[in-house]
C-alpha cells in the first residue's frame, strides 16, 4: 500500500518527484484529515464550541439580547443558595437511580420472557419496541391524557373495581406526579434495556445450562452463575447508556408537566430550560446545565470501571 | 469500548428468534421439554402478556381517543370508555385541515431527511477513515467520537441557541439541519466502524494494486458492501431527528416553521376541554410514520440499536 502514487508514464523515463500536491492527495494523514473534515466540522463548530461556550456562560451574567460580562462564580454561589435548584437536583438523582433500577429489572426480566422459546416470537420481540420508536413527546402526552385529573381512564377503571372512590389527581400531587412521570420513563426505557440485553442473552451458549441441569441447579442459581456473569459487560454499556439518558431527560417532563406541581418534578435539564429560554437569564441556565457535567463523568467512570474490573475478574483478554 | 465480548451477536436472531445455537440440525428445542405448559403459562405467557399489554396500551388509547366523539370521551359514565361503537374523523379532518398540521408534518419530514443524509455522508468517510486510512491518531479520534456520543443534548442547549443566534439561523429549519448531525455523526460513526470493519481489506489491496485511488475504493467497494449497515445508520438517525425535542423547542419560533413534536405541545395543547381527540390524533399521527418505517427495517433497526452498544 504505498503512500505515494507514482504517475504510470513517468515512471518509464524517470521517477518524478513527490509534489506537495501530490503528498496532500495520497499521504495517509492528509487523506485521513480530509476524510474527517466534514464530521470534524460539525463536531468543532456545533459540539466541542457549544460546550466550552457553555461553561463559559455559566461565569457571565448573560441574557437574551445582551451580551454578559465575566462575573466569576457568582451563578454557582447564587445557585448553592437556591433551594429550587437543589430540589431540581434531588429531583434528578431520584428519577434516575428509581427509573434505571427499574428499567434494568424489568428489562432484564423481559429479556429472559422473550428469549424463552414460543410461538410468534418474532412479532412479540418487534411489538416490545414500539414504545422505543414512538416520539417521546407523543407517548408522554398519550400519558398526560391518560393521568388526567378529571378523565384518568386509570381512576376510572379503579372507582368501577371499588378500589377508590374518588379521582386520583396524578399530575397535581406532588407524590403521585413523580411517580406517573417515573413510570412514563419506565415504560419507554424498558425496551431498549430489553432488546438489547436480548442481543447479549443469545450468545451464551445453551450447553452451558443443559450443564448446569445436569448437575442440578435451580433456575435461579442458572441465571444467578452463568446468566448475569456473562451478561456483565453488555449491562454495564446499556445502563450507561440508559442512566446517562435518564438524568438529562427533558422531552417527558416537559411535554407531561413542564416541571409541575410545586416544582415537585423539575429536572435539572427542565429547570435550565425555564431559567434559560423562558426567563431569559441565559447564565444561570448555563450554570444549571454544566452543574450536570461532574455528574455525567460520575455515571461514566462507575460503569467504565466497572467493566475493567469485571472483565479482571474472568480474566478475559482484551477481544 | 472495544473491550467488550465480540463473540459476535446475531442480529437477525435476536429479532427472528432463531438464534444458531438455539436451532439445532436435529430440530430439538434444546430443554424446554422440561417445562410443563401450564408451568410455562404462569412462568412465561402470562408475565409476557401483562408486560405486553401495559406496553401497548397508551397506543391503543391514543388511536382510540382520536377517533372518539367528543360526548364520548368526556361522558365516561354513560359509555364504556375502552371501546367506541360511532367512531367519527372530526378530529383529524380538523387535524389535516383546520391547523397547520400537514406543515408540520412536512417540516419534520424535511429536516430529518437533510440532517440524516448530511450527517451519514459525514460519518461514512470519517468511519471509513479511521478503520481502513489509519491515519496518525485515528484510534484517539475514535474514542473521541464516542465521548461525543455521550454528550446529551440538554447540556448543549443553551450555548448553542446563541450560536444559532449569532450564525443568523435562529427559527429556520437550517438551524436544525445543522445541530442535528452533532447527535447523530457520533452514533453512526460508530455503528459504520463495526461494519467496515467486517469488510476484507484484501478486497482493497486489490482494487490498490489495480490503481483505485481511495475515492473510488470507498465508492465501488465499501459502500456496496456496507448497504444494511448504511440502511440501519439512516434509519436510525431518521427516527433520532423525528424524536428530538429540545433543539426544535429552542430554535424555532413560529409556528409553520415547527416540528411536530414541538407543535403537538405547543400549538394544540390550550384550555378547550374537547382539545384530547385532536391532540391524540396528532400524536398518533406523528408517530405513524416511525411506526411504518420501522414496520419495514424491523432487523435493521434492532442491529443499530444494539451494533451501537455492542461496540
Amino acid at each position: 500500500m504505498a503512500d505515494i502514487a507514482l504517475a504510470p508514464r513517468s515512471a518509464k523515463t524517470q521517477i518524478r518527484e513527490a509534489t506537495t500536491w501530490d503528498q496532500l492527495k495520497h499521504n495517509r494523514n492528509w487523506l485521513g484529515f480530509w476524510f474527517m473534515l466534514p464530521a470534524m466540522a460539525f463536531l468543532i463548530f456545533f459540539l466541542a464550541y457549544p460546550l466550552g461556550l457553555g461553561i463559559w456562560l455559566s461565569f457571565t451574567d448573560t441574557r437574551i439580547g445582551r451580551i454578559g460580562q465575566f462575573i466569576g462564580t457568582e451563578n454557582y454561589e447564587w445557585l448553592w443558595d437556591d433551594s429550587i435548584f437543589w430540589l431540581s437536583v434531588f429531583n434528578t438523582l431520584l428519577y434516575t437511580f428509581i427509573a434505571s433500577a427499574f428499567k434494568f429489572a424489568i428489562g432484564l426480566y423481559l429479556a429472559l420472557l422473550l428469549n424463552e422459546n414460543m410461538p410468534f416470537k418474532a412479532m412479540l420481540r418487534a411489538m416490545v419496541l414500539i414504545p422505543f420508536i414512538v416520539p417521546t413527546v407523543l407517548s408522554a402526552l398519550a400519558f398526560w391524557w391518560i393521568f388526567d385529573s378529571q378523565f384518568s381512564i386509570i381512576s376510572w377503571s379503579l372507582k368501577h373495581l371499588g378500589l377508590i372512590t374518588q379521582n386520583i389527581n396524578f399530575l397535581g400531587d406532588t407524590t403521585w406526579a413523580r411517580i406517573c412521570v417515573i413510570f412514563a420513563n419506565i415504560w419507554r426505557g424498558v425496551p431498549f434495556v430489553a432488546i438489547t440485553l436480548l442481543a447479549g442473552l443469545q450468545t451464551v451458549q445453551p450447553s452451558l445450562y443443559e450443564a448446569a441441569t445436569l448437575d442440578g441447579a435451580t433456575r435461579w442459581q442458572m441465571f444467578r452463575h452463568i446468566t448475569y456473569p456473562l451478561l456483565t459487560p453488555i449491562i454495564a454499556v446499556v445502563m450507561t447508556f440508559s442512566v446517562l439518558f435518564t438524568f438529562t431527560d427533558f422531552q417527558l417532563i416537559w411535554a407531561m408537566t413542564r416541571g409541575g406541581p410545586v416544582n415537585a418534578t423539575h429536572l435539572m435539564a427542565t429547570l435550565s430550560y425555564q431559567r434559560a429560554i423562558i426567563a431569559g437569564q441565559l447564565g444561570e441556565g448555563a450554570a444549571i446545565s454544566s452543574a450536570m457535567i461532574p455528574f455525567l463523568l460520575a455515571a461514566i467512570m462507575v460503569s467504565w470501571f466497572g467493566l475493567q474490573r469485571r472483565k479482571w475478574q474472568q480474566g478475559e483478554n482484551n477481544d | 469500548m472495544t473491550d467488550l465480548p465480540t463473540r459476535s451477536i446475531d442480529l437477525k436472531a435476536v429479532l427472528s428468534g432463531s438464534s444458531p445455537t438455539v436451532a439445532k440440525d436435529d430440530h430439538s428445542e434444546g430443554m424446554s421439554y422440561l417445562q410443563s405448559l401450564p408451568r410455562k403459562f404462569v412462568t412465561v405467557y402470562l408475565p409476557l402478556s401483562i408486560i405486553i399489554i401495559i406496553l401497548l396500551f397508551p397506543f391503543y388509547w391514543m388511536g382510540l381517543t382520536a377517533i372518539k366523539p367528543d360526548d364520548q370521551l368526556l361522558d365516561l359514565d354513560k359509555f364504556n370508555p375502552f371501546w367506541t361503537w360511532n367512531p367519527t374523523f372530526k378530529h383529524i379532518h380538523k387535524l389535516l385541515f383546520e391547523s397547520y398540521y400537514p406543515h408540520w408534518l412536512w417540516n419534520t419530514m424535511y429536516v430529518a431527511v437533510c440532517a440524516t443524509v448530511l450527517s451519514i455522508i459525514a460519518s461514512v468517510l470519517a468511519a471509513y477513515a479511521i478503520v481502513r486510512l489509519r491515519y496518525k491518531g485515528a484510534n484517539l479520534v475514535g474514542g473521541l467520537i464516542f465521548l461525543a456520543y455521550l454528550v446529551p443534548p440538554s447540556i448543549l442547549f443553551i450555548p448553542l441557541a446563541t450560536v444559532v443566534f449569532q450564525y443568523g439561523l435562529f427559527d429556520s429549519p437550517m438551524a436544525l439541519i445543522l445541530t442535528y448531525p452533532t447527535i447523530l455523526i457520533p452514533f453512526s460513526t460508530w455503528l459504520l466502524m463495526g461494519y467496515f470493519k467486517t469488510i476484507p481489506f484484501e478486497l482493497e489491496e486489490c482494487a490498490l494494486i489495480d490503481g483505485a485511488s481511495r475515492w473510488q475504493i470507498l465508492i465501488k467497494i465499501v459502500l456496496p458492501l456496507a448497504i444494511p449497515g448504511l440502511i440501519s445508520a439512516f434509519i436510525f438517525c431518521f427516527t433520532l431527528c423525528w424524536n428530538e425535542f429540545i433543539y426544535a423547542l429552542t430554535f424555532l419560533q413560529s409556528t409553520q416553521n415547527k416540528t411536530v413534536p414541538v407543535a403537538i405541545v405547543n400549538e394544540f395543547v390550550d384550555g378547550d376541554i374537547y382539545r384530547w381527540g385532536s391532540l391524540m390524533a396528532g400524536a398518533l399521527a406523528g408517530s405513524l410514520p416511525l411506526v411504518i418505517l420501522y414496520a419495514f427495517f424491523v432487523e435493521h433497526y434492532v442491529s443499530a440499536m444494539t451494533g451501537a452498544v455492542k461496540e
